[in-house]
């Protein structure tokens, strides 16, 4: 392992320097990643936060162009890209996980170049997780406490100091470039019983394994009613997930001309596939809730030969009738599978 | 684009076809298409739709959308005279496999508006270059009344043509109307086409395509030869919003045309 080490509470103020940073933060009582200005600020010892980091990469609401039209002509204008590289500190594993996925989706056979270009000029610092909550659920969706995937460094807690893995060439040239010192053989050799304490503790719940072969087939089970029967199809899973990312494509009209605005959106609204005419080929939460289960554990793997799940544990905690994904996925992995 | 010619089609003057030109020649030579591939038009202020094509590739002077006043987008479209200005995004989807089609006779059974992509691949077979790659044409093609047909210039042409067996037919007629009445699924059994050879091209209104399809099953189309032309909800056009998946297939960049085997399992909720 390539690694670094250093002091926590000198790490933020070693790397905010020319870098707009988003850490995990509190407000009114709710943890959030929202840029900081001092490395004080951050909150280092969270262990989730309310709203996943996605919205750093692919933005709730973002303008795409703006347009000024007259009868003959139409002016279309391009946003400006950002002004400073970003920095994202100590997001946890599950959700650099989720960066993974959302790049097979940006950056895939279509590319979508505001996405691009700002993960592109982004570092993603992440923190392993030394403790989980019961909701957590990486270690069954392929990720774990202290996964690299989608990080360019990732820090490993050994008391006062972190170990800063290095993961990409990225994260290599950040530390280059703050010369931050090699770890020693003495705390390297710590490291192995953090991950393994870790990963002991975790206590997922679920099993992945065979699951896309019980799902297959089995879309118009009647097994979807009674799973669905307790959503109300408020749509906090998605919006809370740090992998959904359907969304919507809007207008609105500015003096005039206007921008063409994309908003995350919902699969579990009913306006989501409404079609003008009136026909809506998911009109309930069977339906709805069906096709959310079936794009992660189904149809992403089917397109991108990945779970679209990082197992953070959000739409269980935030759910508020309880639905806990979990016991969906081990009601569907009891049936058998349908040829 | 510019509005070039608005045409009204149906007598409730809730469908319209608009012949668009490009403003930009450099756009006009990048934009390339085949029957059946849709491109998504913008109306400024108010948005983004996706429409089929319903101009075939070789007629070269304008694009042709027909478009049935049901939203905001479509409502600021038909609101639009001549001269107007749109935006375009397109070609998107796969489009009819022409490919596959040739050699074969294709019976296309088309309901309502769902008819504008049938009309777009009847005139691109039609044209001399084409037509002798290409076996016979059936069209069966309904509407609810004989003022909702559309393409009437284009009806009247194709009945004079060798090789083509035209049947409409409306839900009920009128004192005028002469030809058959009945639904399309009824129709398709009447007309009894040959499944030898030929591929079966559906696109019109759900209940429609969920009463035809047995019908052409019995007329002993196999899965693989009976595509169907689908509508989704769409956003983005390319596979990415999230909301016209079939299963793990995107109807608007995998589709919208997917032979029944590619979907099999997942038509319960287009039905």
């Amino acid at each position: 392992m390539k690694a670094k080490i250093i002091k926590k509470k000198d790490i933020l103020d070693r790397l905010i320097n020319g870098y707009e940073v988003f850490a995990p933060v509190e407000r009114d009582g709710l943890i959030l990643f929202e840029t900081i200005g001092s490395g004080s600020e951050a909150l280092l010892g969270y262990q989730s936060s309310k709203m996943p980091p996605k919205g750093i990469l692919f933005p709730q609401s973002e303008t795409l162009f703006s347009y000024s039209s007259t009868k003959d002509t139409a002016n279309i204008g391009v946003p400006p890209g950002l002004e400073k590289p970003r920095l994202i500190f100590g997001i946890r594993p599950c959700d650099a996980m989720s960066f993974r996925l959302l790049d097979k989706v940006f950056d895939g056979e279509c590319k979508d170049p505001y996405y691009i270009n700002r993960r592109a000029t982004t570092v993603v610092v992440s923190v392993g997780c030394t403790t989980s909550r019961a909701s957590c659920f990486c270690t069954a969706v392929g990720g774990g406490p202290f996964s690299a995937e989608g990080s360019d460094l990732l820090l490993i807690d050994i008391g006062d100091e972190y170990v800063v893995q290095i993961v990409s060439d990225k994260g290599a040239r950040l530390l280059e470039e703050r010369g931050f010192e090699d770890a020693g053989e003495d705390k390297l050799a710590l490291v192995p019983e953090v991950i393994k304490a870790a990963e002991a503790s975790m206590e997922p719940g679920v099993e992945i394994y065979g699951l896309k072969e019980k799902l297959d087939n089995r879309f118009d089970d009647p097994i979807w009613q009674q799973l669905t029967e307790k959503c109300l199809g408020c749509g906090v899973c998605t919006y809370l997930c740090p992998t959904c990312y359907c969304f919507d494509i809007v207008d609105e009209v500015v003096g005039s001309g206007g921008e063409r605005i994309r908003i995350w959106d919902s699969c579990q609204f009913p306006l989501f596939t409404l079609q003008a005419s009136g026909v809506n080929p998911r009109p309930t939460v069977r339906e709805r809730f069906r096709q959310r289960i079936m794009h992660k554990f189904s149809y992403f793997v089917d397109v991108y030969d990945q779970i679209g799940c990082v197992g953070c544990g959000r739409c269980v905690t935030e759910c508020p009738v309880n639905l806990d994904i979990r016991q969906v996925l081990n009601s569907i992995a009891q049936l058998e599978v349908v040829k | 684009m510019r509005i070039e010619k608005v045409v009204v089609e149906t007598d409730d003057r809730d469908i319209k076809t608009f012949s668009l030109s490009f403003v930009n020649k450099e756009d006009e030579a990048n934009f390339n298409y085949i029957p059946g591939q849709f491109a998504e038009l913008s109306v400024f202020g108010k948005g983004e739709a996706p429409f089929g094509m319903a101009s075939s590739p070789t007629q070269l002077e304008c694009l042709e959308f027909t478009v049935s006043k049901v939203g905001v987008v479509t409502t600021a479209l038909h609101n639009m005279q001549v001269g107007g200005m749109v935006g375009i995004r397109g070609p998107l989807g796969n489009g009819y496999p022409l490919e596959a089609l040739k050699g074969k006779n294709i019976v296309m059974i088309g309901g309502g508006f769902g008819f504008s992509t049938l009309r777009a691949l009847t005139n691109f077979v039609l044209d001399e270059t084409n037509r002798h790659s290409f076996g016979d044409i059936t069209i069966i093609y309904g509407a609810r009344r004989p003022g909702l047909l559309l393409y009437k210039d284009d009806l009247e042409k194709w009945r004079n043509e060798a090789d083509l067996h035209l049947h409409l037919t409306v839900d009920y007629g009128d004192e005028e109307w002469t030809g058959r009445v009945g639904f399309v699924p009824q129709i398709t059994r009447e007309v009894a086409p040959s499944s030898e050879n030929a591929y079966a091209l559906i696109c019109g209104p759900p209940a429609m395509i969920k009463f035809t399809l047995p019908v052409v099953n019995e007329l002993g189309f196999p899965l693989e030869r009976t595509l169907l032309s689908l509508e989704m909800k769409m956003k983005c056009g390319i596979g990415m919003c999230g909301r016209c998946n079939i299963g793990s297939k995107y109807v608007c960049r995998d589709g919208p045309v997917f032979s029944c085997t590619e979907i099999l399992g997942f038509i319960s909720e287009q039905l």
